[in-house]
């Protein structure tokens, strides 16, 4: 799999602000890749730079290795699906879902150099096409006013993707919609991504989103890419404290990596699965929630009492105070709030990060604030 | 989304260029003949001329402010009954008061003009009954009563555009609170309407006090107003640019001042602004 | 509450006589047989034919809709640009822009009419220009007053129309100029429609300006009804008034009728 668009060193800056941080990227064809982070960490910016909507300060952007800074949006096989739809309110839903394909020209016959309009007969066959792919059939002459939000943002996604774009870039498509409609749309757009085999740069600040999507996830964080990997990957090896308590729930905890394979917290040593590090060197500890397990306390590596049980359906949601630290346990047991518990993991659960490279991050994200 | 677009600026160039060129620079050409003299030489002698005609001045504003204070009494009730009324009424009171905006007003004042003659209709009614004639045109009451009669609408329409915003439901609420009409009014009513009273002031204040038709037509020459001595400076037998520039210079700074007074009384004003 | 109601609508009835009574008598007495404006001697539709056999006024009505429509047209071209370049502007521009639109809206129209008689005069005097206050000088001054109204309609729709649907046009195809014509034009095409009945009702009936700025030559109609009235005694005048008054409430019932129409049909 080649790459499709690379981002070199691009850095953006609105009104004397910084706001993409010479970040470099590479996207492969036919991937679907996401774009994560909180609210103004670059991601939008990001997609619009890769769009044509925002010209970068410095640094480069590829596109199947030829440069296309210049190059303006109606020129990029790049099509985008925007956040509140953008649906044109005079039309029909067959005539936005149509509009780019009436603009669009096409080689009269394989190979030839001349450029023709597509046939209407052959347009009307790829907008309902389209339409019954994003589950619309029958909506042609729809007014759009009419529509709820999840059918609106599938003719925005038909609208897309019927020009057949080499990549489709979507921002935060899914936020106006309920729970359970977001996640049937979810399994949707992967479908439709898989079947077309256009590539998809995603734009969310839902990580759970991205992790059910994603082919792979990029992190970002105050203009700058914090990880970039599998799902699996940042959610097993986060990066960094902010990775890790971004990506699922996790205890953070600080430690000591007294040496390879060994390291302290909570006032004792664990052995782990990690080296590489200094001797002595400060870590920071994460552990998920669910791979705490709550036994009686004696039998626990380290104690607490019970602060508070939520039930969140899925599981227990348990807080433990303990060992100076506040943690957070998924447990399908129930536990009365009160009881003094241990506290037990397997050294496969403790994932150990660089503390260093977090407090650097931390004091460049503070001066930008 | 931050990226503007910055080149769609472009396309109000044209519009820039004759704003500037017969907006702007007759404003400037105003103020260069207010302070120069035929041969285009610096002066201030037509300022102090000015002076002179302190009395139309005054006589413009007095006028002005009454017409300006009858119509708000007369506007007012209207605004709020209509407002109160059933929507398809509503529809058609408008349209009832609109229609007179639309005839132009030179044929309104010119009807004023036919029913206050000595000779005309209600004089002669009034003859009926022995009374009269009343000596009606040609005075200051008549140039009031033009006034009132061509700007009312325009005092009626953004009273009412504020007044429909007060929904009943405000009034029942305050009346439910225990508070007799007299609050209702003062402490509802009357400052939810205070955006539409100041437009209302506004587009009745302006008009009436640069107008020089009505006082013509309905006052006769003998109650010049600053739009008669204004006109007399361009277009009439006195023919001084200078000194007509000086005072309309004078008249534009005189509405500045009394909209910044408005404004100041009024620090959410722009909501009812013009449409 | 019944007392109340009939005090109500007691007192509208008074509002609409006085505003009505005039306009009433004009047309009453149009067709009076004599000249008289107070004694009524008989019918007779006579003035209505001198009405309509008035060379003065008939070429004056003409040139009338003329500057109308081209002032109107322009106006529109212009004042829709203009909002559009507008409403992209930084905050800090955008307000001077607009407070300099208003002006000539707030100014008292003898200044504005003073101001653009300065502007031609200078031009011809002192430039040496061979301008005459005619046509010319009209349609330009109408187009001065009436692009303010244009941009103050075409703006609030600017303002309520989503941006990204012009992105939404680039990014499927079109360029810049294909993307305005497409889509936001459409968009805001009702307050360009309004803005033009806005300017092309200003330039019809404006009196004062026209009067400023137009020359013995070439007489707008409003400036023809100003002569009339000086004269005094043509009832003509009445003839027209009503006629005016006829044309202007049946657009008005029109417009309501559908406007009412329009409602009703939206609101299910």
């Amino acid at each position: 799999m080649e790459n499709l668009i690379v981002l070199r060193d691009i850095a953006v800056d609105f009104d004397g602000e910084r706001v993409l941080n010479s970040i470099n990227l590479e996207i492969r064809d036919k991937e679907f890749i996401t774009l994560l982070g909180p609210s103004g960490c670059g991601k939008t910016t990001t997609l619009r730079i890769i769009g044509g909507f925002v010209e970068a300060t410095a640094g480069d952007i590829f596109f199947d290795g030829v440069r296309i800074n210049d190059l303006p949006p109606y020129r990029r096989q790049v099509n985008t699906v925007f956040q509140r739809y953008a649906l044109f309110p005079h039309l029909n839903v067959f005539e936005n879902v149509e509009f780019g394909l009436k603009i669009k020209r096409v080689p009269e016959s394989e190979g030839s150099a001349n450029l023709i309009k597509i046939p209407e007969a052959e347009r009307r066959t790829m907008v309902k096409e389209m339409l019954e792919l994003v589950g619309l059939k029958g909506f042609e002459r729809r007014n759009i006013n009419q529509l709820s939000g999840g059918q609106q943002q599938r003719v925005a996604i038909a609208r897309a993707l019927v020009c057949h774009p080499r990549v489709l870039l979507l921002d935060e498509p899914l936020g106006a919609l309920d729970l359970k409609l977001r996640k049937e749309m979810q399994i949707e757009l992967k479908r439709i991504q898989q079947s077309t085999g256009i590539t998809f740069v995603y734009v969310t600040h839902d990580q759970e989103e991205a992790l059910t999507m994603s082919d792979r996830v990029v992190v970002m964080q105050g203009g700058n890419i914090l990880q970039i990997g599998t799902p699996q990957d940042i959610y097993n090896e986060p990066i960094n404290a902010f990775v890790a308590d971004f990506i699922g729930e996790s205890n953070i905890v600080e430690g000591v990596m007294r040496r390879d394979y060994y390291v302290e917290f909570a006032g004792r040593g664990f052995d782990c699965v990690d080296f590489g590090f200094d001797p002595d060197q400060r870590v920071d500890v994460v552990i998920r929630p669910e791979d705490i397990d709550i036994v009686p306390a004696e039998e626990g590596m380290w104690t607490g009492v019970v602060e508070s049980v939520v039930f969140k359906g899925v599981h227990y949601e348990i807080a433990v105070e303990g060992c100076g630290h506040h943690w957070i346990i998924h447990s399908t047991d129930y536990c009365e709030p009160g009881t003094f518990v241990g506290m037990k993991l397997t050294p496969d659960d403790i994932h150990i990060m660089d503390r260093e490279l977090a407090e650097e991050q931390e004091a460049e994200g503070a001066d930008e604030a | 989304m931050k990226r503007n677009h910055a080149e769609t600026v472009l396309t109000s160039i044209p519009y820039l260029i004759w704003m500037v060129v017969f907006t702007v620079i007759p404003l400037l050409l105003v103020t260069y003949f207010a302070f120069t003299d035929e041969t285009g030489a610096l002066t201030m002698a037509n300022l102090s001329a000015v002076r002179e005609y302190v009395a139309v001045i005054f006589r413009s504003i007095w006028l002005a402010f009454i017409a300006t204070v009858l119509c708000l009494l007369i506007a007012y009730p209207l605004a709020y009954i209509i407002s109160r009324a059933p929507q398809r009424r509503q529809r058609t009171y408008l349209l009832l008061v609109m229609l007179p905006m639309w005839i132009n007003f030179l044929l309104r004042t010119y009807a004023w003009m036919t029913l206050l003659e000595n000779t005309g209709i209600i004089n002669r009614l009034l003859g009926i009954f022995g009374i009269g004639p009343l000596a009606m045109i040609n005075t200051q009451g008549a140039v009031v009563l033009g006034m009132v009669y061509n700007y009312l609408p325009f005092m009626i329409l953004p009273l009412y555009s504020v007044m429909t915003k007060i929904e009943n439901g405000l009034i029942e609420a305050a009346q439910d609170l225990g508070a007799p009409r007299s609050t209702v009014f003062s402490s509802v009513v009357l400052p939810l309407s205070m955006p539409g009273v100041m437009t209302g002031i506004t587009m009745v204040f302006v008009p009436a006090v640069s107008t020089f038709i009505i006082s013509r037509m309905l006052g006769g020459g003998s109650n010049m107003m600053i739009g008669d001595l204004i006109e007399l400076q361009f277009l009439g037998n006195a023919y001084n640019p200078n000194l007509g520039a000086a005072i309309s210079l004078g008249l534009m700074i005189l509405i500045l001042f009394c909209m910044s007074m408005l404004n100041q009384l009024n620090e959410e004003d722009k909501e009812g602004m013009i449409i | 509450m019944k007392k109340r109601s009939w005090v109500n609508t007691g007192y509208i009835g008074l509002v609409m006589a006085f505003l009505y009574a005039p306009i009433v008598v004009m047309a009453v007495f149009s067709f009076n047989e004599s000249k008289s404006r107070a004694l009524w001697t008989g019918f007779t539709l006579d003035w209505y034919k001198k009405l309509f056999t008035n060379e003065v006024i008939l070429s004056s009505l003409g040139h009338t809709l003329l500057i109308a429509i081209i002032s109107a047209v322009i106006a529109t071209v212009i004042g829709t640009l203009a909002a559009i370049g507008i409403n992209a502007m930084g905050r800090w521009m955008k307000s001077l822009v607009l407070n300099t639109t208003y002006m000539p809206i707030i100014n008292p129209e003898i200044v504005t009419g003073v101001s653009l008689m300065l502007l031609f005069v200078f031009i011809r005097d002192r430039m040496g220009i061979p301008l005459e206050m005619g046509f010319l000088t009209l349609i330009l001054a109408h187009i001065t007053f009436s692009i303010p109204y244009v941009i103050l309609n075409v703006i609030p729709k600017l303002r309520q129309m989503d941006k990204n649907i012009y992105d939404a046009a680039l990014d499927l195809g079109c360029n810049p100029a294909m993307a305005f014509l497409k889509v936001v034009i459409p968009e805001i095409m009702p307050g360009v429609i309004s803005g033009f009945l806005m300017a092309f009702t200003f330039s019809l009936d404006d009196f004062i300006i026209s009067y400023f700025v137009s020359g013995p030559t070439f007489s707008t109609l409003p400036i023809t009804i100003y002569a009339m009235t000086r004269k005094k005694v043509s009832p003509e005048i009445n003839a027209l008034s009503t006629i005016v008054f006829l044309v202007v409430l049946g657009v008005l019932t029109l417009s309501n009728y559908v406007e009412a129409k329009r409602e009703a049909k939206t609101s299910y």
